[in-house]
């Protein structure tokens, strides 16, 4: 087995590394990917059309927007892949084999350390996602960094604790709640007599010209993201962590 | 010192090509799951990292506006000529008041005397497809791991030929 | 970028791929593909694609360590390659 596969890497590895030889150099301004009118008028026209300085959050919120939408569908795909994988709902279901029983002492060092961490995580998740247009972040990064406090707050203490702040079944509204959010701006651009997704139009229910209805529209679709990756995130480690069970944690 | 410029012009795509064979080997020859998915992870390393050496332009800064080229467009709305002063790329454009306007009275182009370099930025469209697949892979390594823990449960070894034994000797 | 760092973070790269597959313990392990994640962030904030690098620094070297070492530790610790 070891040797078949071996081989057959080998092979891919050599096919793929005589392609090499055909690709552009390293950061030629002129190589096809660059030069491509899509990626240039990404680049020049971004700014006049939508008022947005990060191109990236740009594209990824409002010119792929159909594209994001079903990424952030496919997250939620995985964490109700997840719970039906791993969940289990009877208490006396539980598989003892390896399953190990960690005595939870309170450490006043760790415990104090994140009682001053996690609000200064929040507060910064919140900035990254607000803050998506004007600097590298927006909803999945700030998304991932939220998640992660609550990650933290079961890490230090137990699942227990955590699960006073993010019951399962809030976590599960949260996550669709996220993705009605977004829907909801394209549904919204829809009976206004536009494309799905196209903000533009929402000049007509907010109080904006329709450049500057593209740049809100896509901090409200960066909100509803972020709400399903924190909601999905601290999911699937709640579920992994504790086998299932969602009794205790590390 | 031309030479490791010439070695480094191709450096990266060689290298991509390295870990993704070493991800792809450890999928298909390693026992434990664990390291599979490890293994598949390092794979998705590697096609990113390809995706992201193509969008590299040389000389080329982040795809984000400076301050000064946003501003500039604001402060022209209000204050004339004299928001010039901080910013160098958009002297040659007309500065007056005659912005382009669709038949609503809305402007069709935000802070037009604005000039955006096309090559000074790097290319942003590979930036967004890697992104999102970045945090898609977390999703799908998390499902894996489910996946694990579930044959963990029902086997008790998380090792891929012992797994084969089990179910060869009807458990 | 400056070549030297990219020629170094490379390097480390496969190094610590290699590492992180070879290594008996997982906890290691997976502890070692988060100094590679965190590497291969560091490689695209070099190459201005820093709204990647800071996903990355987020979701490979944060929260995919710790999904790993959740798995690691309701499992076994111990791999046979």
């Amino acid at each position: 087995m070891k040797s078949l596969a071996l081989i057959s890497v080998v092979i891919t590895g050599w096919l793929l590394l005589s392609a090499v030889g055909d690709f552009p150099y390293w950061g030629d301004p002129n190589s096809p990917a660059n030069s491509y009118r899509l990626s240039q008028h990404f680049v020049t026209e971004t700014f006049h059309e939508t008022a947005v300085p990060n191109m990236v959050t740009a594209v990824l919120a409002d010119y792929r927007g159909y594209d994001t939408m079903f990424e952030t569908v496919v997250i939620f795909t995985a964490g109700i892949a997840i719970i039906s994988i791993l969940r289990v709902f009877r208490s006396d279901d539980q598989v003892a084999s390896g399953q190990t029983v960690y005595e939870k002492r309170p450490d006043l060092i760790v415990d104090t350390t994140c009682r001053l961490m996690i609000p200064i995580i929040q507060l910064f998740a919140l900035y990254v996602i607000a803050h998506g247009h004007h600097s590298p972040g927006g909803g999945f990064q700030g998304g991932v960094i939220f998640g992660a406090s609550f990650i933290l707050i079961a890490l230090s203490r137990d699942l227990q604790a955590a699960h006073k702040w993010v019951p399962e079944n809030r976590v599960l509204n949260l996550a669709g709640i996220g993705i009605l959010i977004y829907a909801g701006f394209g549904l919204v651009a829809m009976f206004l007599g536009q494309n799905f997704l196209d903000y533009a139009i929402l000049h007509k229910v907010m109080p904006a010209t329709p450049i500057e209805a593209r740049y809100h529209s896509m901090l409200g679709v960066e909100i509803g993201v972020a709400f399903t990756v924190t909601a999905i995130m601290y999911s699937i480690y709640s579920n992994l962590v504790s086998k299932g069970t969602m009794k205790e944690g590390l | 010192m031309e030479f490791f410029e010439a070695i480094s012009a191709k450096f990266n795509y060689w290298i991509y090509v390295i870990i993704m064979m070493i991800g792809l080997y450890a999928m298909i020859a390693k026992n434990n799951m664990v390291k599979k998915l490890i293994g598949m992870s390092i794979f998705q390393t590697a096609i990113i990292l390809f995706y992201v050496s193509i969008g590299v332009k040389d000389g080329a800064t982040i795809p984000i506006l400076y301050h000064d080229q946003v501003h500039a467009g604001h402060h022209h709305d209000d204050h004339g000529d004299d928001a010039h002063h901080g910013s160098t790329d958009h002297h040659d454009t007309s500065h007056g008041g005659d912005h382009e306007t669709d038949e609503f009275g809305y402007p069709t182009r935000h802070a037009p005397d604005v000039h955006i370099d096309g090559d000074g930025f790097a290319n942003p469209l590979v930036h967004v497809l890697m992104l999102t697949a970045i945090v898609v892979g977390v999703s799908t390594l998390g499902v894996g791991l489910a996946i694990t823990q579930k044959l963990h449960r029902e086997f008790g070894t998380i090792e891929e030929n012992e797994i084969h034994d089990l179910i060869k000797s009807g458990k | 970028m400056i070549w030297q760092f990219d020629l170094i973070i490379l390097v480390f790269l496969v190094i610590t791929a290699i590492i992180s597959l070879q290594v008996k313990d997982l906890l290691a392990a997976s502890m070692i593909y988060g100094v590679y994640s965190f590497l291969m962030c560091l490689l695209w904030a070099g190459m201005a694609a820093v709204d990647v690098a800071f996903t990355e620094a987020a979701v490979g070297a944060g929260v995919s360590s710790v999904f790993l070492i959740a798995t690691v530790f309701r499992t076994s610790r111990r791999s046979s390659d």
